[in-house]
Parts: C-alpha cells; structure tokens; sequence
C-alpha cells in the first residue's frame, strides 16, 4: 500500500492507494485451528482486496462470540459489540454515515436466538450492508450449547441426550420477512464459492443476509463431515445473475438453475431436503433502502439557528 | 334559569345584565389555581393546556400539571377515571403545582370526587359543575349524582354552581361530548379576563392538523362559555398579568428536552415509544424534518440505545430517550459505551416503578438504576433538570459533557416536568452548541485510539473515516491501542482512567448555592478568598447556617423552595440545595452539610419512615439521593419521602419540615 501524507488527505487531492490482502489483516486469528472462521476472514479480506475498499471508510460490526471475534482481524475500522446485538449498532452506524462500506459478522446464537428479533428488523429495514452469519450449529465461545440451528438429536451440553427441538431454518426465516432483498447460502469448505457469493452480496444494495454453514471442530466437526467429504450431498443453485462458478460444476454435479428474483420458488428450494442447497436464494434490487429514505437535507449551523428561532417564535409568550 | 343553585349565584332574569354589571364582584389575588376535569376523551386536558399558555403568553407565572387516569379509556363518571389539567398562576413566576385548586370545571360529579378523595380541592373552592346529570335518563346516574353532591357538600364548603353544559353545547354541536371542553374554555376566558385573541390562537395553534372548519367550530363553543358566564355568574377573578421585559417561551418539559436536542446539534433520536418519554419523540417526529434529523423508532429499546451508540460511534452524539422500563433494558449497552468511551445521551422520564407501576405518574425512583444499573463498574455522568427552562438546557450539556468527556450522560427528568407547562426566559441559541461537523483528518501513526492523559483520563474521539486510526472497538477489557488484554494491568488502568474523568468532571462544577440562607451569610466554599479579618473568617467558617438543610434533585425543587419560604415566614431556620448533578456529585456538599444541625433529602421516590414497624437505625432504607449521600459525605443525611404518583406539594413538605423540627425524629 502507498503512503497517504497528511497533505494527501483532506485536500481534494487524488487518492491513489493501492490495498493488498495484507493490508486488510489485523491481529493474528485466534480461532481453533481447524475452524470453518479462518477461512471466512480470508475470503472476506480478499473480497476487501478485490473491491478495493478503503480500510478507514469500512467497518465491520459483531456481536459476541468466536466468530464475533472477526472485527479484530481486520485491519479497518471494527466494533465488537454486545451478544446478539450487531444489527442494532450497524443500523446506527448506516442512518448516520450511510457512505461507510458496512459488514456484520454474526454467529447463530448471536443472530437466530438472542438478537433475533433485531435480525428480523434489520431485513426489514433493507440498510445497505453485507450480514453473515457464521452458522457452526452450536454455540462455541461458551463451549457447546444447544443454538437454534443445531439439528434435532444432536447432541450438546445443555441437552446431552440430543437436542430436542428441529433446528430453525436462517433461510426459510429470512425469506418470510419483508423487505428480505438479498438471501443467500455458501459453505466455508468451499472457498471459490464462499467469495463468488460474498462478492455479490457485498455488490447488492440493501440488506444483504448470507448463511455461511461453518465447520466448529471443536463441537460440530461431524455434523458437516459427510457433506464436505461428498460433494453428492450439495445441490448448487446457480443462474446468470446468481452465483455461478463455472469450474465447480465439475465436483459438484447437482446443481439448480434458479433465478433469484423468484421468491416462490426460493422459499421452496429453502425448505430441508437431502441435499445442502448452496447459491442465492432470493434477490430483488428494487426494495427500498431505510437509509434513503430517512435521508434528509442537511443544513449549516447558521441555517438550524435560524430554523430553531422560528420554532421558538411559535413558543414565544 | 335553573334556580337549584345552592349559593347567591344564580341570576334571576337575562332583564338584569346591566344591574348584575354592578353588582360583579371582582375578586383580586396574587396567584391562584384552576383544575378542568372531564372523563377521558372529553378533552378537558386540550382546554387546561390552552388556558396554562393563554395565561402564560398574557404575562402570568404559570406551572400546569396534567391529571391522567392510567388507563387509555377508563370507564366513564368514575372517580379514577378523571382527565384533565391543573394550572396553577400568579403575578410572580410559579415554580410548582402548588397545593389545593381554588376553582375546578368538572364535567361530572364523579370526577370532582375523584379529585376530593386526593385532597386536591382548596376548603373554599369554587366548583363549576355540569349538571345533566341531575335530569339523565337513567335513574341509576340521577342518584349517583344525588349522593355524589351530598358527599361533595360534606366535603368542603364549596361554591358549587351548576352549569348546563351540555345544554349549551349542543346548540352548536350534535354531540356534547365533543364540545364541552371549548365551551369550559370559554368560561374560564370570561371568569378570568383573558384575552379572547390570544385564547383564539392558541385555540388554532391547538388543532393546526385539522380543518378550518373544526377550529370555526371551537371558538364558537368557546364564545358560548363565555356568553354563558358573563351572563350568570358574578364574580370574575383577576390575577393581574406584569409584561416582563425578558422575552419568554413556554412549552412542556418533553418539547423543551426535544427543542434542546435539536439547539444542542443532535439529529438521531433513537426510541421505543413509551410513556411519559414518548411526546418527546412526538414533537421531534414533527419538527426534524425541518432540521434534517431523524426519529427511529426501533423495534426495542435495546436496539433503540444501540442505534444511538452505532450512531454516535460513526460521528455526531445522538441520543436515547426512554422511562423506567426502557431504562433497564438499555443497561447492558450502556455499559458497552463507557466501556468503549463512545459519547452516548440517555434521556429518562421517570416514571412510577417498579415494574409497569405508574405509567403516567410521576417519581424519582431510577436514581440508583441509572447510577448504577450496568454491571461491572460503569463510571458515567447523571443529571436531572429541576425545571422546564432546564429540560432544554440540559441537552445542550449534557451533548458537550458526553463529546468531551467520552462518556455516557443519563438525564433524569420525570413525568411532572415532562407534561408541565412553564414559561421561561427564550434561550438565546448559539451556533456553537451544535457539533462541529465531523473531523476526517488522518488519524497521526502511532498514537492509540485511546490516547488516555494518564492524569485525567481524557482522550480524543477518533471516528470511522479517519485513515491511520483503524481499530477494533471491543466491549472486552482492553489496552490504549484497543487490543483485547485481560492481565491485571490493563484491566486497573483501563477502568481507572473511565473513572478519573468523573474526577475531573467534579473539579469542574460549583458548589451548589443555598437558598434561603442570606447571601451575605453564605459559608467559604471552593475558591475565592474570604474577606475580613483571621477572627471573622474562622467566625463565618465555623458559624451554623440553620437548624435545617432540605436537599433535593430534580423536578422537586419549586415545591421544596416554596416551602422553604414558608417555613422561613414561619421563623423556622430551614434553607434548601438542589443537585443537577448526581455523577459526579458537585464539591463542597460536606462542608455546606456541616452548618446545619439537620440535613434531609426531598424525593419522590420510597424510603422507610424512621418510625414505621420493624424499622430502626440498622434497617432503615434511605430515598435514593440520601443513601448517596450518606455513603459519600459521611454525613448523618436523614430523609422525607414519598411516592404518591404526583408531584410533591409545598405543603406537604412544609408539614414534614414542620414536624422534624418538631418532633426532632431523626435517625
Ligand atoms: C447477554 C449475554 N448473554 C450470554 C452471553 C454468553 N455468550 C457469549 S457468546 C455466546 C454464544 C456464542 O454462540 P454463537 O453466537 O453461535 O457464536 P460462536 O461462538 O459459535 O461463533 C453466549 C451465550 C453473553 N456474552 N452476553
């Protein structure tokens, strides 16, 4: 990366920094080594890389867990916020800066059990931002809870004879919700799609929810096994203007041509089968987004005061 | 003419207007109060907050106080079900809601009850009654009413006049109910010489949302009331008005903290409606489309504080404004913004608790919660405005304490203040209370996002879109260059340097004045070199100020002060102090404390009696400000509270004031 002098900046002078993958990594990843989230940061700093964002112009909100850990490893701006609570913090951020490049790293307790109604909200609010949800079907940083998306028998500490309930579906969920624009599934195990999918969700323009099924080594290592060991198990959803990288058809045969703006169709292919449905589910650029809406003019100082008078004016006794 | 009217007011014949002009009797006082109660629905609130600012713009002192039942639609002619408005005026400024009406307009006997059983009347009240009842239909209502007068009768020795209402009304109006308020309007117009341009504007100013029609329709219900009066009754009240030379604004308390918002820069209002904050956001609602600024009503409270700390984390302070209820669902993110010393603004509006409690009512009981609510140790500034003409200025502090300090601020106000009306001197606004717009300057290489001064705590604020200042905000225990560390060290030091700037906060504030002890009298305190010789210094250093010191916070200190010139005018040596600030608690409280032989705190809040059941010296539970003060004064701070869903009456404090000294119970 060039060096910005303090004279560069500020000055309406051109900005011709160039950004490798490096400059994007903060602090060494702590996580287990094995874990599905190492792979998700590099797929995200490549993303960074190939967009070219600004590292002080992007932030990435969390909230608590291991993968909420996230915000550190990046080396852009980063809030490490409260469990289950990103969405609330992210939504601030947009309404006040909406020209900040906006990122939301969430686990599945964090998203689906206790933030879970700031996630239905903040689909709903359609603010411009890229979601993931690191999904390890359990709840890591406590060590090995049941989470709402941890399959019906398996078993975990707080409910060691299996699980009792059937898992909630993010998908099925996301796409209940109005105002959903933007669902998607991709699969850390699998890299080239990981980033085709990132990167087209950064690129939309709403609110951008992607699941990343995520292998947790430590508590969940057999539940994704067999299916990142047998690509028969996968079923790729692919369209022109969905994800579709060209060179896995050749691992994984079933694929499924589907085009996002189908939201019938999206909400069926979401429902459990025998294959691990992976690509966008749903897209519709035409829903509105919050932060335009709320836009409003803004004004000098001179021009409040005056405004303020006014308004005492009507108060004046 | 109805003749049944128990007392000389009745006019004989419409032939003796002119001779009743003779014969008014005109009736001057320095201050009076008027309550207008209705059944909800029936608009008497609308008619008191029209006549609170009429009075107010004609140059009255002035403090309204709304009356609200709980519930949205409580059942009709009942008791609690009362709704509407008490004003309290006078030459002078009026600084609380005083103690007992003088004169009520209720438009049901039921009502009136409701406000006897809380001792609201003055003994001598004048009573304007509507009388359809007496003739109703149902004959269940006709005794009701004719045990209700009874028990009215035996109450007091009221003027009781009855008024035909709904008569009257519905010579313009199909349904009564809908005009009654008007037409009571009109006959506190007449009864009290207001101006009828002034009340005809504020009657526009009132329903600017609904057709011209709706407002044709108002003023003629209006003039009819007051047709009626000048007609029947013969007495007319006058408080005279002084036109001060201090232009002056009047408003509720909620649309002074949402106008101070805006005069102190803050365009996010993040909220979750709920009741007696919400007619804050209300106005904000409407009025920042002007400004540029926005209202989010988020899906909770708990995403409502998030919001404003996201907000306010990517650049300008924005702010949160709750009560009680919201207030502990915000704690944990309050927490995360000291921890993370992002600037945050945390409006209260207190009301009754625990739990639902009191929805409408007021009391100062989040004292504790919002001190010391969040886990772990949270240092963070609290701050309550004592009166409307505070609710506004406060925000305008409490922005620049939350910027500079990097710090959260809780501003403590209450539904008294929230929904009362008072004129003030018209703040003169300053460009330099807004924010100054954001600084994206390069963040300088190798100085950390906190760059803590190892002496104060402080540090400079570095925001999204300063290049060079990239790190990672983080709720975890952490190092100056943000990076999570949980060795004992950094722990200490971090949580040191969030709590020194509360130290260096205190350094910064007055003391707080006496009042009632003379200012000539006033102890040595903070700076300022003492005048006189070593003998008179020492002298004056070591002199008592009074048997009795009443401290009080908040929204109470217009009833304290009046008590204390009552108490005063009575010989007693009684002064008083009020604390705006709670975190950090202002210097010099120690030594003003040592010159009384008692101090006591005033709140509206709940605290053992020292002589109740059970209760002794070991067990006693303090008002909240005492148990403040007691731990960090040492001072045996003794206290007087209650928690009666209203504000507090200087007769009520008066009457304690009175029997401390008297009985000298103290723990
Ligand atoms: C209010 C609150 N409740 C509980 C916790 C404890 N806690 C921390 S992380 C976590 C769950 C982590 O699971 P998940 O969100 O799935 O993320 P992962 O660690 O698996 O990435 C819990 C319950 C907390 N920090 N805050």
């Amino acid at each position: 990366m060039t060096h910005y002098g303090q004279s560069l900046l500020g000055c309406g002078m051109i900005d011709d920094r160039h950004f490798e993958m490096e400059d994007y990594q903060g602090t060494i990843a702590r996580w287990c080594p094995g874990c599905g989230d190492h792979s998700i940061l590099t797929a995200m700093q490549r993303l960074l890389e190939e967009e070219q964002l600004k590292p002080e112009n992007t932030v990435f909100v969390s909230g608590i867990g291991c993968s909420s850990r996230f915000p550190h490893y990046m080396k852009t701006y980063g809030f490490h916020g409260l469990h289950g609570r990103a969405l609330p913090v992210a939504t601030g951020i947009k309404l006040e800066r909406p020209e900040l490049h906006l990122f939301v790293a969430m686990g599945d307790g964090d998203c689906c059990s206790i933030g879970a109604s700031h996630w239905l909200h903040a689909t709903r609010y359609n603010m411009d931002m890229l979601a993931v949800l690191l999904d390890n079907n359990m709840y890591g940083l406590t060590k090995g809870q049941t989470s709402p998306t941890t399959p019906q028998k398996f078993p975990s500490n707080t409910q060691p004879s299996g699980t009792y309930l059937r898992a909630l579906n993010p998908i099925s969920a996301t796409l209940g919700v109005t105002n959903a624009s933007f669902v998607a599934q991709t699969a850390e195990w699998i890299p080239p799609h990981l980033f085709e999918t990132l990167k087209v969700a950064y690129r939309h323009k709403g609110f951008s929810f992607v699941r990343i099924l995520q292998r947790c080594p430590v508590y969940t290592a057999s539940i994704f096994e067999e299916a990142v060991r047998d690509p028969d198990l996968i079923e790729l959803l692919i369209h022109d203007d969905g994800v579709w990288v060209k060179d896995l058809d050749q691992i994984y045969g079933h694929t499924f041509y589907h085009d996002p703006r189908d939201l019938n169709t999206a909400r069926a292919l979401a429902e459990p089968s025998d294959r691990l449905r992976l690509g966008i589910f749903y897209r519709n650029e035409d829903v509105p987004v919050y932060e335009e809406i709320r836009r409003l003019p803004s004004y000098t100082a001179d021009e409040r005061v005056r405004t303020l008078n006014q308004e005492l004016d009507r108060y004046a006794v | 003419m109805d003749n049944g009217l128990p007392c000389s007011l009745l006019i004989a014949s419409d032939g003796l207007d002119s001779a009743l002009a003779r014969m008014l009797e005109i009736i001057r006082v320095p201050e009076t109060t008027v309550e207008v109660v209705s059944d909800s629905g029936e608009g008497a609130q609308k008619c008191g907050q029209i006549f609170g600012s009429v009075c107010a713009k004609m140059g009255n002192g002035a403090w309204t106080v709304e009356i609200i039942p709980a519930e949205i639609q409580p059942p009709p002619r009942t008791p609690a079900g009362g709704s509407g408005n008490r004003i309290r005026f006078g030459t002078e400024e009026i600084t609380n809601w005083g103690d007992a009406a003088n004169l009520v307009v209720a438009f049901n006997e039921q009502v009136l009850l409701g406000r006897i059983e809380l001792d609201a009347l003055a003994h001598d009240a004048i009573v304007l009654l509507e009388n359809m009842w007496k003739t109703h239909a149902d004959e269940t209502i006709q005794k009701e009413w004719e045990g209700g007068l009874e028990k009215i009768r035996a109450a007091g020795y009221y003027k009781i006049v009855e008024v035909p209402m709904e008569e009257e009304c519905l010579k313009i109006v199909d349904d009564a109910r809908r005009g009654k308020n008007m037409f009571a309007l009109g006959l506190l117009t007449c009864i009290y010489d207001r101006d009828v341009e002034l009340v005809k504007a504020q009657i526009a100013h009132q329903f600017r949302k609904k057709g011209k029609d709706i407002y044709e329709r108002n003023v003629e219900l209006m003039e009819l009331g007051y047709k009626w009066a000048s007609k029947n009754l013969d007495f007319r009240i006058d408080v005279p008005t002084v036109r001060s030379d201090v232009p002056k604004v009047v408003m509720n308390g909620n649309e002074a903290i949402g106008m101070g918002a805006i005069a102190a820069g803050m365009q996010l209002c993040a909220m979750y409606p709920i009741t007696p904050a919400t007619s804050a956001s209300h106005y904000l609602g409407e009025a920042y489309d002007k400004f540029g600024g926005v209202v989010h009503q988020a899906e909770d409270e708990i995403a409502a504080v998030g919001v404003a700390i996201g907000a306010s984390y990517a650049g300008k302070v924005a702010f949160t404004i709750t009560s009680g209820p919201g207030l502990s669902l915000k704690q944990e993110f309050i927490g995360l913004a000291v921890m993370l010393e992002v600037p945050l603004v945390v409006v209260d509006v207190q009301r009754g608790g625990p739990s639902t409690g009191l929805p409408t009512k007021a009391e100062q009981s989040d004292l504790m919660a919002a001190m010391f609510g969040q886990h772990g140790d949270a240092p963070h500034v609290v701050m309550a405005p004592a009166t409307i003409e505070e609710c506004f200025h406060i925000m305008v502090t409490a922005r620049r304490i939350a910027e500079t300090f990097r710090t959260t601020v809780i501003v403590l106000s209450d539904a008294n203040l929230a929904t009362g009306v008072q004129p003030f001197p018209r703040p003169k606004l300053d460009t330099r209370w807004l924010q100054t717009p954001l600084n994206l300057t390069p963040w300088p290489e190798n100085k950390p996002p906190y760059d803590w001064d190892e002496q104060t705590g402080l540090s400079q604020r570095v925001i999204p879109g300063q290049p060079g200042g990239e790190f990672a905000a983080t709720g975890l225990s952490h190092t100056s260059w943000s990076k999570v560390a949980y060795d004992p060290e950094s722990h200490q030091q971090g949580c040191q340097m969030r709590s020194r700037k509360l130290a260096v906060l205190q350094q910064a504030l007055q003391p707080p004045e006496i009042y009632g002890v003379d200012s000539g009298d006033l102890p040595v305190v903070g700076s300022g070199s003492p005048k006189g010789t070593i003998e008179e210094v020492v002298d004056r250093a070591l002199a008592e100020y009074g048997d009795l010191l009443l401290v009080g916070w908040g929204s109470t200190k217009g009833a304290i002060e009046e008590a204390v010139d009552r108490a005063r005018a009575e010989g007693l040596s009684v002064s008083s102090i009020h604390l705006s600030f709670l975190s950090p608690l202002p210097p010099g409280l120690e030594m003003i404390f040592c010159r009384f032989d008692r101090v006591m705190t005033v709140e509206i809040n709940y605290s053992d009696e020292p002589d109740d059941p059970y209760i002794s010296e070991e067990n006693r539970r303090y008002s909240q400000l005492a148990f403040l003060l007691r731990a960090q004064t040492l001072v045996d701070v003794d206290c007087w509270s209650r928690v009666p869903g209203q504000p507090l009456r200087p007769g009520e404090i008066l009457n304690a004031v009175r029997q401390r000294l008297r009985t000298g119970v103290m723990v």
